[in-house]
């Protein structure tokens, strides 16, 4: 039996009064993308700290291929990179310089070394900037040399710790591609963001965390299924109609509609016959919309639904 | 290009390992010296301004009973400068927790004191440079050694074992504050205590007598009177001992608080 590349049960962390992780588990298959999806400070990073080592759960344990982050970190070591939130590279050093220190660092036997850093550099289109200081880089360049980095060694498992925050949209579709590659040869990937667009394309699995839990967790398909097949978007000229409208298909629908400024959401089952009772109960009110839309859901649907508990208490 | 497959890694040994990646670490250092040139200016310029400043200005009001003053500042200014660079030593790793550097360098199987080992080799070689300046300077304002070649290159080998010792210290000070600006900040007080209160430009006993016995054995003037001793051909094995006691004893403490730092830092 092997192990699932990563395995976290019940982890609790908390820092001084704050809880930064509420009894978290999840479970990573072996060439899978997983992604950990949740807002600024939901636990995403806590999480990646400890599956790293660089921290220890308060409760509950963590597992790389089987290994313990606390009683065997070094043999974890050994099979994960890691792209933090920060490109961490050395500035005054050339890209090269770079790739090899790390292929240094992590005992790459110095005659395949230079083989391996030329490889990477190729593949991630450094070759020609190999030579020049990460100083002069572009946002893009550094974060392709700083996934390079974590892979010189050849993990098996890679953490992405919101690899595409502040980068432009090129650059992320060409990090998203080069995930993409790297699943194809089996690596494991566990991946942080905000985007869902990101989650969306690249994970196989999704969990959604939100204040330091895991709120949900599925296939993206899954997720979406969540919310209902459909959802409907009845857009209104002034606040006081919204609230209006939303206390009336509360009280006559019974399921409540969630509010975003002007316009009020319907997830349903059946989308047109939702639409239809929706506007029959407004039209007898005399509550006219300005915009109606009927569209399948979102991941953002997903994620606004399952968090709105939380978001709104706050 | 096959990324998951399950063969353990090959590891050399432990301490071997712990060398070659010190080694490796340095060698980033050395070429960031290299590459960014300010970066030693800050460690270059200060001892040679000292220099200046005691031997022109408040250096004949500072008498040495049975020697020239400058046979008695030069070595003082080889403990200065072993301590400034300890302080850059403190905002270079500041500057790598800030940088994120810190925290890469944590999840990869370098072992643990190797990334803190590879600057502080690095910023000792800087050390040695600066040595040569201060030294050079030194016999053009008439620093004339009594003690023979090898005595005072063994002054300053055990003056900069001496700076390696203490860089610990403001290594652990650093990698605890986490960015440069503050490092500077924080490690200007135990430097001041480190310098101004020891046998570095002024003989202890013209200081208030209740400082006296901490000035005359704090480990920077242990350190000094030893390299003194070498330097002027005085050399008592006793003033070496201490001074090599004091070594050990700085790294006993540390080394592990260092560490420590550095795996919060991560």
């Amino acid at each position: 039996m092997t192990a699932p590349a990563i395995l976290v049960e019940h982890v609790r962390k908390s820092f001084g009064e704050v809880t930064a992780l509420d009894d978290v588990s999840f479970k990573v298959e072996r060439g899978e993308v997983f992604a950990l999806l949740g807002r600024n400070g939901a636990g995403k990073t806590s999480t990646v700290r400890i599956l790293t080592t660089n921290s220890t759960p308060d409760a509950g344990r963590a597992e790389v291929l089987g290994l313990d982050t606390v009683r065997q970190a070094a043999q974890v070591r050994n099979r994960i990179g890691l792209t933090g939130q920060y490109a961490a590279v050395d500035d005054n050093l050339t890209g090269r310089e770079n790739l090899r220190l790390i292929g240094r660092l992590t005992h790459v036997p110095r005659r395949e070394l230079a083989d391996r850093v030329d490889g990477l550099l190729d593949r991630f289109g450094l070759t020609e900037v190999a030579d020049r200081p990460v100083k002069g880089y572009s946002g893009g360049t550094r974060r392709r040399l700083d996934v390079a980095s974590a892979l010189v060694h050849k993990p098996p498992v890679l953490f992405l710790d919101e690899p595409t925050t502040g980068l432009d949209l090129e650059s992320r579709l060409a990090l998203w591609d080069m995930v993409k590659e790297l699943v194809a040869e089996g690596t494991a990937v566990l991946l942080t963001t905000q985007y869902l667009e990101e989650a969306d394309r690249l994970a196989q699995q999704i969990a959604v965390i939100d204040g330091g839990r895991v709120v949900a967790e599925g296939s993206p398909a899954e997720l979406k299924a969540k919310v209902g097949a459909s959802v409907v978007e009845i857009g209104f000229a002034q606040e006081e109609l919204v609230r209006q409208a939303a206390d009336l298909l509360t009280r006559l629908e019974g399921s409540a509609p969630q509010r975003e400024g002007t316009v009020l959401r319907l997830n349903a089952d059946d989308g047109a016959a939702a639409t239809m009772r929706a506007m029959t109960i407004l039209d007898a009110h005399s509550l006219m919309p300005t915009t109606l839309a009927l569209r399948e859901p979102s991941l953002d649907d997903a994620f606004l639904a399952l968090t709105a508990h939380t978001g709104e208490s706050a | 290009m096959t990324t998951a497959t399950e063969t353990t890694p090959r590891q050399p040994g432990a301490l071997s390992a712990a060398i070659s990646d010190s080694f490796a670490v340095a060698g980033r250092n050395l070429l960031n010296y290299r590459r960014v040139p300010s970066l030693l200016m800050a460690s270059t310029v200060q001892p040679v301004m000292t220099v200046l400043l005691f031997y022109f200005i408040f250096g004949g009001a500072i008498p040495v009973p049975g020697h020239e003053y400058v046979d008695y500042l030069i070595p003082g200014i080889l403990g200065w400068s072993v301590i400034i660079g300890a302080q850059g030593t403190a905002v270079g790793l500041a500057a790598d927790v800030k940088a994120g550097l810190v925290q890469r360098m944590w999840s990869l199987p370098v072992s643990r004191p190797a990334f803190l080992a590879g600057r502080i080799i690095a910023d000792t070689v800087r050390n040695a440079v600066v040595a040569v300046i201060v030294l050079g300077m030194g016999l053009l304002l008439g620093f004339r050694p009594d003690g023979s070649p090898a005595a005072v290159a063994a002054g300053v080998a055990l003056m900069l074992l001496f700076g390696f010792a203490a860089s610990w210290i403001f290594a652990a000070i650093g990698l605890g504050v986490g960015n440069p600006e503050s490092a500077q900040a924080a490690t200007f007080p135990p430097m001041i205590l480190m310098v101004f209160s020891s046998s570095a430009f002024v003989p202890p006993d013209t200081m208030k007598g209740w400082l006296q016995p901490y000035a005359e054995h704090q480990p920077l003037s242990a350190a000094l009177g030893a390299v003194r001793g070498l330097m002027l051909g005085e050399a008592t094995t006793g003033a070496v001992i201490e001074a090599l006691a004091w070594v050990v004893g700085l790294l006993v403490v540390f080394v592990p608080l260092a560490v420590r730092g550095y795996r919060k830092a991560a």
